[in-house]
């Protein structure tokens, strides 16, 4: 398990990154994390000529608010989102969700961009900017382009992403809302049979589920089965009533689509439930 | 000598001493056979069949050739006139049939990821890319997947020449069938399905072979248990003398069964190293291990057990069904394992009646052989599933119908309905302690309050035997050269220190540590003055390494031989200068002393003497500073171990997520060596058995590709979904040794999955499931609830 022979540079600058992405953009990858890449090129499945390394780059660092939009860099890591109190304040549901994926070790490498520009339909990280909103910051030749998360993930490992642009930063926009998130995994750290990152505000609901078809994908039934107003088990028996429509059929070797199905009604009502009850305290406030 | 007498001088046998190796390899000091780099050494990449069942066409090898830094490529015609084929039979396995099997596949390949084509380049990356160029044409034959199918009267037959697929077929009956089924109240009948595993060693694979063309010598650093094993079978392949192969196991990281087979890609690393005259390495990648290792278990059964109401079981009778791949594995075999689980089906149990079937089947996927625990897991499953199963049936308390059923401690010696001969057991006063221990009757009482809120706790308990120190029965017998004895060299360094060679091998279970501490009792020095030597076919006793629990029990006897007659000799030359009875002198802390312990002279300062001013030794004294035992097994063919294991368990029957709470273990390997050791691996058993239990499977689709072979996909088990395993001993020394040590290395995996599905179906008994196939998955679950269909 050798990867073929490539070149590395490290960018200077995404201006750079972007360069060295337009001069050869089916040649080139862009390393941050590496914890989905190299794998991928020891085993041989992908082979570029050229790793343009964006871990370093400062504009992809940092996590910053302004009013009530809180922007995180691509190139934060996993494990420095875990511990920062902006996150914790302002999107709590990010740091519930990153204990779930993989293990330490790859935490402190893995990065935010590189999670969601690789958009394995098993990860978390989509379906959590799918329920917080998020706008991804995508620069290219031609400039800034923010694209909603709703229409980034357009496929099993597929984004909107050109493939000569680099997506530099998220934007969550900063409500007051209750948020949830839970998986089933087989074991701590691996990949979901079916996860959940929920979030709900006074007049939306939006159920991010992952691991349940070929992308994260927002249950839309289901949330309109829920409505607005105050929740009761019956809303929620409907919205699990209609996630049949939302989620695609998918088998593979760890659960048929109906089990898949009944594992996803079970998140939902384990996630939503406790929000009948409105003297539990609200985890997020902006 | 009693070694459970805590105040006994120079006790060191029953301390609980950390691995002696664990500082040099936690600061990053090992050295593993992956380590090895020798000038002019070359890498071997293989090119493996992507087919189950293919018959091989042109093999085009001319692209790789002129690759950079390609030094040699290899298919079955460049290859054989190296290396001769290899048939993995055993005589004592009677009708056991199987098929020449060589380094590359020659004609048809037989399994996804047999070697087919060989690369050797400067580099491992540069083998790599040049394998990628070699194209095979395959001609598609139609894959034999299912082990039932393979039996079918119109099933492709795997090799023409032998007719039919069924490599090995065994029956055992004992005792009146029809009468014990006449007298049984209830049969009950189960099916079991056993998924495949392997052993995902955390070093893979790996040889670095050096055929010296000037010393017509082969040296082979290899990740073995089993060096002058592989010295034997070198020799023999490669048309050289025993003496012509020196085998060195550096440090091993982990095998479990993995490592004592032969393997078609290291032997053809090996050959390339005698044809290219410069030295090979070879390292099984991750993918590699998992397509190209062997693998295990894998068995379907179909067993019934008979139970009067009294609670008296009157007989097993079991059907097992195991696939092994396309050849049987060399040298041991590959029916060993089903040969074992039939062995041991009912053997905890005072239960005449016994029927048995086993059929070892070739089919086109993976090798199946020896691997951790060979055969106990299936059989403990087996038995306690069916002896819960009674229970339930009758409507008595799983610990009752064991306390009525299993063979009385004062019963022994005596054997089983298989014909396993027992010298001493103890499965009551091991059932009684883990009843203790658990707390069994609270936690029932806990189980009945939860069960009423809606929560799903179940108990399990599990009754085993296990196979320890083996003598010849096991292979020797049967024509393998796989030595039953084991030696040990001891000898005293002119500082008062020794130096202890042996047989036996250290793949991180601690060997060496308890080798140490038994030669360091028996001469009064300190563990750490005891320097070990192991894993080199030139400089160690002839032995058969470290496998079947038979390290410390045949090993650690011949060290403690060797070290007792040593003793003898330093005490004799000893007395020749004090003017003692050598019967009157002991050996303490270093000094030879009075019997009652008074200092004479340091040991130092006798072997000062005997190196280097024997003149001043009385005349005719001659100083003998080394010695030489041999120990193997006589009066039994294998000292039998035995326990049992309790098992706590919480299911979620929303998601069918089985929670391990506690783990329990009892077991009885007589003395005990190292208490921290024996706890680890009694621990490092268990969890491999809970592997078992809820994880582990190779899988297979229905055209014989394996399709998960990465550790994303193969589930081992991890620590964060390990319960508390707590560990008690009843300690039943065996008599054929001095030191009465029999092994533990099998014991945790031997039972854990039978208490853990016990206690699963314990748990789900209010809903009318009962699971019967592992590992127990949560769609497995599920659909034994009703909640999928």
């Amino acid at each position: 398990m050798k990867s073929a022979a490539f070149d590395y540079v490290r960018a200077g600058s995404v201006a750079e990154a972007i360069a060295r992405l337009a001069a050869d953009p089916f040649g080139t990858k862009l390393l941050a994390g590496g914890q989905s890449l190299l794998p991928a090129l020891n085993l041989r499945l992908s082979a570029p000529a050229l790793l343009v390394d964006i871990a370093r780059l400062p504009e992809l660092a940092g996590i910053t608010l302004t009013g009530t939009t809180l922007r995180i860099g691509a190139g934060c890591t996993h494990a420095s989102l875990l511990t920062a109190p902006e996150i914790a304040r302002h999107a709590p549901l990010i740091a519930e969700a990153l204990a779930h994926v993989a293990h330490p070790a790859i935490r402190s490498r893995g990065t935010l961009g590189g999670s969601l520009a690789n958009a394995d339909p098993a990860a978390e990280l989509p379906a959590v900017m799918l329920a917080l909103d998020a706008t991804m910051i995508i620069e290219g030749p031609s400039g800034t382009r923010h694209i909603k998360a709703t229409d980034f993930f357009t496929g099993m490992f597929e984004t909107a992403l050109a493939a000569d642009e680099i997506l530099i930063a998220l934007e969550i926009p900063i409500r007051t809302q209750r948020s949830g998130f839970a998986e089933l995994a087989r074991r701590h750290g691996d990949y979901a049979i079916i996860g959940l990152a929920a979030t709900m505000t006074a007049d939306a609901t939006r159920l991010a589920f992952f691991a349940g078809g070929p992308t994260a994908q927002l249950a839309q039934r289901a949330a309109g089965a829920l409505g607005t107003g105050p929740l009761n088990h019956e809303r929620i028996a409907a919205a699990c009533t209609a996630l049949a429509q939302d989620l695609p059929a998918h088998d593979d070797p760890e659960a048929s689509a109906s089990m898949r199905l009944h594992l996803a009604r079970v998140l939902l009502r384990r996630v939503i439930t406790p929000w009948i009850n409105p003297s539990i305290r609200t985890p997020i406030t902006a | 000598m009693s070694f459970t007498d805590p105040d006994r001088p120079s006790r060191q046998i029953g301390r609980a001493l950390p691995r002696s190796a664990s500082r040099r390899l936690a600061q990053g000091r090992g050295r593993f056979a992956s380590d090895i780099t020798l000038p002019r050494m070359v890498h071997a990449a293989f090119v493996r069949s992507p087919h189950a069942h293919a018959e091989l066409g042109a093999i085009a090898l001319d692209a790789a050739r002129a690759m950079p830094g390609i030094v040699g490529v290899f298919d079955a015609a460049a290859i054989d006139p190296w290396c001769t084929p290899w048939v993995g039979t055993l005589t004592h396995l009677a009708g056991l049939k199987s098929a020449p099997q060589y380094p590359l596949a020659r004609g048809r390949v037989r399994f996804h990821g047999e070697p087919v084509a060989m690369v050797l380049a400067t580099s491992r990356a540069e083998a790599e890319d040049a394998a990628e160029q070699i194209t095979v044409d395959y001609q598609p034959l139609p894959p034999v997947v299912d082990a039932l199918a393979a039996l079918a009267p119109d099933a492709v037959p795997i090799h023409p020449e032998l007719g039919d697929n069924l490599a090995f077929e065994r029956r055992i009956e004992a005792g009146d069938i029809a009468a014990a089924m006449a007298m049984a109240d209830e049969i009950i009948t189960l099916d079991f399905d056993f998924a495949r595993h392997t052993g995902v060693t955390l070093e893979p694979r790996a040889v670095v072979a050096d055929w010296n063309e000037g010393e017509q010598r082969l040296t082979v650093h290899a990740g073995t248990q089993v060096p002058h094993m592989l010295q034997d079978i070198y020799a023999l392949h490669f048309g050289l003398a025993a003496h012509q192969v020196r085998v060195l196991a550096p440090d091993v990281g982990g095998s479990f069964g993995i490592k004592i087979h032969i393997y078609p890609d290291e032997m053809a690393a090996i050959a390339a190293s005698r044809a290219l005259r410069r030295p090979v390495r070879f390292v099984a990648d991750r993918l590699e291990s998992f397509i190209g290792d062997i693998h295990a278990r894998g068995h379907q059964v179909r067993a019934q057990i008979g139970v009067t109401r009294a609670g008296d079981i009157t007989f097993f009778d079991v059907d097992d069904l195991t696939g092994i791949g396309p050849y049987s594995a060399y040298p041991r075999t590959s029916a060993v394992e089903a040969n074992q689980v039939i062995n041991l089906i009912g053997g905890p149990y005072a239960v005449a009646n016994y029927r048995a079937r086993a059929r070892v089947v070739f089919q086109t996927k993976a090798m199946m052989s020896q691997y951790r625990a060979v055969g106990h897991p299936i059989a403990t499953t087996v038995t306690e599933a069916l002896v819960d199963a009674a229970a339930r049936r009758i409507g008595v308390d799983p610990v009752t119908l064991r306390r009525r059923n299993l063979i009385a401690d004062d019963a022994y010696p005596c054997q089983s309905a298989s014909g396993m001969r027992f010298e001493a057991l103890s499965h009551h006063g091991c059932l009684e302690k883990l009843h203790a221990m658990m707390g069994y009757d609270a936690l029932r009482a806990e189980q009945a309050a939860l069960r009423a809120r809606g929560v799903r706790r179940g108990i399990g308990i599990a009754s085993f035997i296990e196979i320890t120190n083996p003598g010849a029965a096991f292979y020797g017998v049967g024509g393998a050269h796989i030595s039953a004895q084991e030696g040990a060299t001891i000898r005293l360094d002119a500082a008062g220190h020794v130096v202890l060679q042996a047989g036996v091998t250290e793949q991180g279970q601690g060997t060496e540590t308890i080798l140490a501490q038994i030669a360091a009792e028996a001469l009064g020095l300190a563990p750490e003055q005891v320097l070990v030597r192991l894993g080199d076919t030139d400089s160690t006793p002839y032995g058969g390494g470290t496998w079947a629990s038979r390290g410390a029990g045949v090993g650690g006897e011949a060290a403690w031989q060797a070290a007792h007659a040593l003793r003898g000799q330093l005490l004799t030359l000893a007395a020749s200068l004090l003017q003692a009875d050598p019967s009157r002198l002991d050996l303490r802390n270093g000094q030879i002393t009075d019997d009652d312990g008074t200092a004479r002279m340091a040991l130092a300062d006798l072997a000062r003497i005997a190196h280097f001013r024997p003149d001043t030794l009385p005349p005719g004294i001659v100083p003998e500073l080394a010695a030489t035992r041999h120990h193997v097994p006589r009066d039994y063919p294998f000292a039998f171990t035995n326990g049992v294991q309790g098992s706590l368990v919480e299911i979620d029957t929303e998601t069918g997520f089985i929670t391990l709470l506690r783990h329990w273990v009892v077991e009885d390997c007589g003395t005990i060596i190292n208490p921290l050791l024996v706890d680890e691996q009694i621990r490092g058993g268990v969890v491999q058995g809970l592997g078992a239990a809820l994880f582990e499977a190779c899988r297979y689709d229905a055209e014989g590709q394996m399709t998960n072979a990465t550790m994303a996909d193969y589930l081992v088990p991890m620590a964060a979904e390990m319960p508390d395993i707590e560990i008690g001993h009843v300690c039943t020394p065996t008599a054929e040794t001095a030191l009465g040590a029999k092994g533990a290395g099998e014991a945790g995996t031997a039972a854990a999955a039978a208490a853990v599905l016990n206690a699963v179906n314990d748990a789900l008994a209010p809903d009318a499931a009962l699971l019967t196939a592992l590992p127990l998955t949560p769609a497995r679950v599920l659909a034994a609830l009703g909640v999928i269909g």
